[in-house]
């Protein structure tokens, strides 16, 4: 059976989290498959990096010395390079931004299947991944052929690799073509005249809102409660609301005393931006919007009606 | 410069629905244009309104009722429309490189010099199918992109991508290429009762694999789907029950216990 790669991810200088998840699950796959694991540093402080990938059930690392910063061209040909050196023929990518700007070709280069935002895995004859559909409101199982795959890992839904390993480090250089894609620089947007992560409480407004012009409601709820407002991506796409009240991956992270969440239905994406809050309390109308799923108190109803009465009892 | 853009008709369920072997009962879905596509849409209509992109040709893969979707298309400026879809197509769960090889097809009949599509459909959510169609047919790519001017003189898009974490990268991706777009790009126009008007009369040109010169073993899936579930709820929240008034009151008693509005 084939050996796992996983490739860690790293952005201005520090590895992210999702690399030292990543490599749980690709330990999980590989002795599943009876094989052994490789992970691979590409670009940047590799040795650095190296050092800290290096963790139990590691066996062996692969630093890949080309460039800074995140090229999908680079990524792309280090990959292909380590599939033909060494024994991997299963490749585990943390499903980010990034990992989705290269993964998909990585599999389209090799011939392999790809499933993208895997967030368990079973093997018995063969693979099978657990992942979402339909914004999170079922899992399906998807059976893969072969033993060869290219998947993508969602974060948070493994533990992080922990320990120090022993493993040994392998470096390469790898040529890649020409780079028709360059990156020049790096923004940081959502700065501004509020902190949403200061908050002590927030309330956060969804798109159950509907319309912007109903947005004094929550912020008449917000003053009343002595909060500061904040909202989940539709709100801002739809530039009722500006960039630096956004909470989620793309946006802040926050962790609140307490967290209201307003008609919001808690997409995972939303869900990595507020879990950390201490209180979490969520109205919807959907009984099953996964926002319940990490509430703390929760009332299925209409916000229409209960922000109003929940505004007199503080007025 | 021509512009093909890549949608799909996507599944939403009601809020109550059933599974019924390994999909949602299809009297629970009601069908709509995929959100991060209307973007691509709107994106490539403004190019051409804007004097560089000549054509704008949109390409789906569909049965026949996606053709009320794709007419959206047109009816917010796109030219024209491409509909593939086949028996083979119908019968299983196409994987990316089955959804590839469809589109490489209409590529080379197309030779579009932009490639824009959303970033991921909002049933599946696979988020792949952009970048690994750039690797097939040898285009430049960018993933996640949430600002975009094309500088059609110099073969060049200047993109922003959306990093987690409140960061963009700033990219410049050469042409030909293909971008997958993100959510707020652009403010997706309403399809106005004249665009409407006129996509009736804008062509929808359906084909089969046949009509591409591919068979169904070109488009076999690597994937099956083998089971479907509601997940079971981890929840272990306090579901206040009442009316508005006596869960507003209750919640406002939580509320003041952690200190709020004190």
């Amino acid at each position: 059976m084939s050996d796992v790669l996983v490739v860690s991810e790293h952005r201005r200088g520090g590895l992210r989290d999702v690399s030292y998840e990543a490599i749980t699950a690709g330990r999980e796959l590989a002795d599943a498959q009876g094989g052994d694991l490789h992970v691979a540093a590409i670009s940047g402080d590799i040795d650095q990096f190296a050092d800290d990938l290096n963790r139990e059930g590691v066996d062996a690392v692969h630093a890949v010395s080309n460039g800074e910063e995140f090229d999908h061209n680079v990524y792309q040909s280090a990959v292909g390079a380590l599939l033909e050196q060494t024994d991997a023929g299963t490749v585990v990518i943390p499903n980010s931004v990034n990992g989705l700007d290269y993964a998909p070709a990585v599999a389209e280069a090799h011939g392999l299947p790809l499933v993208t935002d895997a967030i368990g895995f079973a093997y018995d004859d063969g693979l099978t991944v657990t992942r979402e559909m339909y914004g999170s409101k079922v899992e399906t199982t998807v059976d893969v052929d072969g033993d060869r795959h290219v998947l993508t890992v969602r974060g948070g839904e493994w533990a992080p690799a922990e320990g120090v390993g022993d493993a040994p480090v392998e470096s390469l250089e790898v040529d890649h073509p020409e780079s028709g894609a360059r990156v020049t620089g790096f923004e940081e947007v959502g700065g501004g005249d509020v902190d949403i992560a200061d908050a002590d409480v927030l309330v956060s407004v969804g798109r159950g809102i509907e319309d912007e012009e109903n947005l004094e409601l929550v912020e008449e709820l917000a003053d009343a409660l002595g909060a500061t407002l904040s909202a989940s991506r539709p709100i801002v796409d739809n530039g009722w609301l500006p960039k630096n009240r956004q909470v989620g991956q793309s946006g802040k992270v926050v962790t609140p005393d307490v967290y209201i969440a307003v008609g919001i239905s808690g997409a995972v994406q939303h869900v990595a931006g507020m879990k950390g809050s201490d209180t979490i309390v969520a109205i919807n109308t959907d009984p099953n919007a996964p926002i319940f799923d990490i509430a703390d108190y929760g009332i299925v109803g209409d916000l229409f009606d209960v922000v109003p009465e929940l505004i007199d009892e503080f007025a | 410069m021509k512009v093909l853009v890549t949608v799909k008709e996507v599944a939403e369920p009601d809020d109550e629905f059933a599974i019924e072997g390994t999909d949602i009962a299809a009297s629970d879905l009601e069908y709509d244009l995929n959100e991060w596509d209307d973007y691509a849409v709107e994106a490539a209509v403004q190019l051409a309104e804007a004097g560089i992109a000549d054509e704008v040709v949109a390409v789906t893969i569909g049965p026949e009722r996606a053709e009320e979707t794709i007419r959206m298309a047109l009816a917010k400026g796109a030219d024209r429309a491409v509909r593939v879809w086949d028996d083979a197509l119908e019968a299983g769960f196409a994987d990316v490189a089955a959804k590839v090889t469809t589109f490489e097809a209409v590529v080379e009949a197309e030779e579009p010099d932009l490639v824009l599509g959303g970033v991921q459909a909002a049933d599946t959510g696979f988020g792949a199918t952009g970048v690994a169609l750039a690797e097939r047919i040898g285009f430049e790519h960018a993933a996640v992109v949430n600002d975009l001017e094309v500088d059609a003189d110099a073969g060049v898009a200047h993109a922003h991508r959306e990093l987690e974490g409140g960061i963009e990268e700033l990219t410049d991706v050469d042409l030909p290429a293909v971008l997958t777009v993100q959510t707020g790009l652009n403010e997706p126009r309403y399809a106005s009762l004249r665009g409407i008007r006129q996509a009736q009369r804008k062509e929808i040109d359906a084909k089969d694999l046949a009509d591409l010169g591919l068979s169904a073993a070109d488009v076999e899936s690597a994937l099956a789907i083998t089971s479907m579930y509601e997940p079971e709820s981890e929840s272990d929240a306090e579901i206040i029950e009442g009316d508005a008034g006596e869960s507003a009151s209750r919640l406002a008693e939580v509320l003041r216990e952690k200190g709020v509005g004190a």
